[in-house]
């Protein structure tokens, strides 16, 4: 290590340790990543004991909120609507440290960090979010680079190009959205992008179209609701068509590949497989299928890698388990409790956890999909509770404004 | 003897206290709607926070047996059983506004 890099890191922790707790701390607990899961777990095990050092390493100034991203793409919402900083987390004590973990040492029990740096830790939260199998598509690596091709899953710039993107778009065009295969980062969210692009072309540009071409049979979530909200909002703009797996595109010719046959548009969004982020996958913590972290749901610890937590979409998801911001945030309460009680000597007890996803399917109406998930010793798992949950009995205007209550709150309860 | 008696009293007062975060921990997964510890901005939801437990624990009863109508809470409430929702009600009906 540098040593000017490493008075950066001490200095970074140093000043944001003075404004925190002059007592001597019980133990540190690092997390890397302040999304829903990252954010939450390091704001609550400071709410849940004020004695615990976290270092909340994040390489971006600004949460961006992927919910609510697809309302930016109709202009119904701005990017400022939709990020916050990590003054928040910090005014519980949170240290934040802006940077990126490229390394972790579970021997050691320390992450080493972009700049240089290295920071030991207690316990270790890893939330990564996910990253994109870019070689499962064939061209699409060359498509990123030529700009021409977005995923946009991700909130963040390709938010801002893809809006961009469908504004230029001369009315008249085509937008593809392909869905890769569940599981991916939100079931309802592709569904919700096609609602919201084809409001926003029923306003401004009506003689265009909405194509979605979907590698899963059928529409992964709240199904009947979107199909009736399509059939009756967008008629002749949205077209849906399942079991249309992309295997490659072309941006010079604007074309998406199928297993059968080529599909030109004028927008192509894209968005290829995921598996849990680079971190996860450098560090030995992904153990399904190259993609997906399994943990033990009474603690998010890792099965792999001991005395490390992994959140959030990363996780192999337990059964009828969406990987969702609510998601991640209840996962963060889970490893959050567990590592209090672990640090505190005590034996971590299951948590019951709540999921509950809003998507738009107009400007003011929502739909939602709930469920309740609680430990089941027999089978070792978390399990949706027999008789709870469900969906909205039909789009409203009130499930719309529930839906920004949501919003707003979790982005309060995350990162304020 | 007053040794064994203030072990005792130690004892069931990490107990309590230990109830009370289990409550607290419990309560974390309503603040994706409801906020931290029940105190929500209040423009949507009636803040849980400093809500009369009998009342609240009423209506979760209500919402998951189907006396009150809603457009979630019926689903959601059927996923907690009495103790839960006695455990909820006393943390919200605690909490400063």
């Amino acid at each position: 290590m540098k040593r000017r890099d490493f008075l950066k890191v001490a200095g970074a922790m140093s000043l944001a340790g003075c404004a925190t707790t002059a007592a001597p701390s019980k133990a540190r607990v690092v997390v890397i990543g302040g999304g829903f899961g990252g954010a939450t777990a390091a704001k609550h095990i400071r709410l849940w004991d004020a004695s615990i050092d976290v270092v909340l390493i994040e390489r971006d100034a600004q949460f961006v909120s992927c919910p609510i991203s697809n309302l930016v793409l109709a202009g119904y919402s701005s990017m400022q609507d939709i990020s916050r900083d990590y003054s928040g987390v910090a005014r519980h004590g949170v240290q934040v440290v802006r940077d990126e973990a490229v390394a972790i040492d579970a021997a050691k029990k320390s992450v080493r960090l972009a700049s240089g740096g290295e920071i030991g830790y207690e316990r270790l939260i890893v939330s990564p979010g996910i990253d994109f199998t870019f070689g499962d598509l064939q061209g699409y690596e060359a498509a990123m680079k030529s700009g021409r091709v977005l995923h946009a899953w991700k909130a963040g710039p390709q938010t801002v190009a893809l809006r961009r993107q469908l504004e230029a778009m001369p009315d008249g065009g085509v937008y593809i959205l392909s869905v890769p295969l569940a599981p991916y980062r939100c079931p309802p969210g592709p569904y919700e992008r096609a609602s919201m692009v084809a409001a926003y072309f029923k306003q401004a540009k009506p003689k265009s179209k909405v194509l979605v071409l979907d590698a899963n049979p059928d529409v992964t979530s709240k199904a009947g609701l979107f199909k009736r909200a399509w059939s009756d909002l967008y008629p002749g703009i949205l077209e849906y068509r399942g079991n249309a797996r992309a295997v490659g595109v072309d941006e010079k010719t604007m074309s998406v590949k199928l297993e059968v046959e080529d599909v030109k548009g004028d927008v192509l969004n894209i968005v290829p497989p995921h598996r849990a982020g680079d971190i996860a996958q450098k560090a030995g913590l992904i153990t399904s299928n190259n993609r997906w972290c399994d943990v033990d749901w009474r603690t998010m610890e890792s099965k792999a890698v001991k005395g490390v937590h992994v959140l959030g979409d990363a996780t192999l998801s337990a059964p009828a388990m969406p990987k969702s911001g609510s998601m991640a945030n209840n996962h963060a309460k889970i490893a959050a409790a567990a590592i209090v009680d672990l640090l505190n000597g005590r034996e971590p007890a299951p948590l019951q956890i709540v999921n509950t996803c809003y998507s738009f399917v107009s400007e003011k109406e929502a739909i939602r999909v709930s469920s309740v998930h609680r430990w089941d010793a027999g089978k070792g798992t978390l399990l949706a509770v027999p008789g709870s949950g469900g969906v909205s009995a039909a789009r409203s205007e009130a499930e719309g404004n529930y839906a920004w209550n949501w919003a707003r709150t979790i982005w309060a309860d995350s990162l304020g | 003897m007053h040794r064994v008696l203030l072990a005792a009293i130690l004892a069931s007062v990490a107990l309590g206290a230990q109830a009370q975060d289990r409550a607290r921990q419990l309560a974390s997964a309503c603040a994706i709607c409801h906020g931290t510890d029940g105190r929500s901005d209040g423009k949507a939801l009636p803040p849980l926070a400093a809500m009369p437990r009998d009342y609240v624990a009423a209506q979760m009863r209500a919402f998951r047996d189907g006396q009150r109508p809603a457009t979630v809470m019926h689903q959601i409430a059927k996923g907690y059983t009495d103790e839960q929702i006695d455990a909820l009600a006393a943390f919200f009906a605690a909490q400063k506004r």
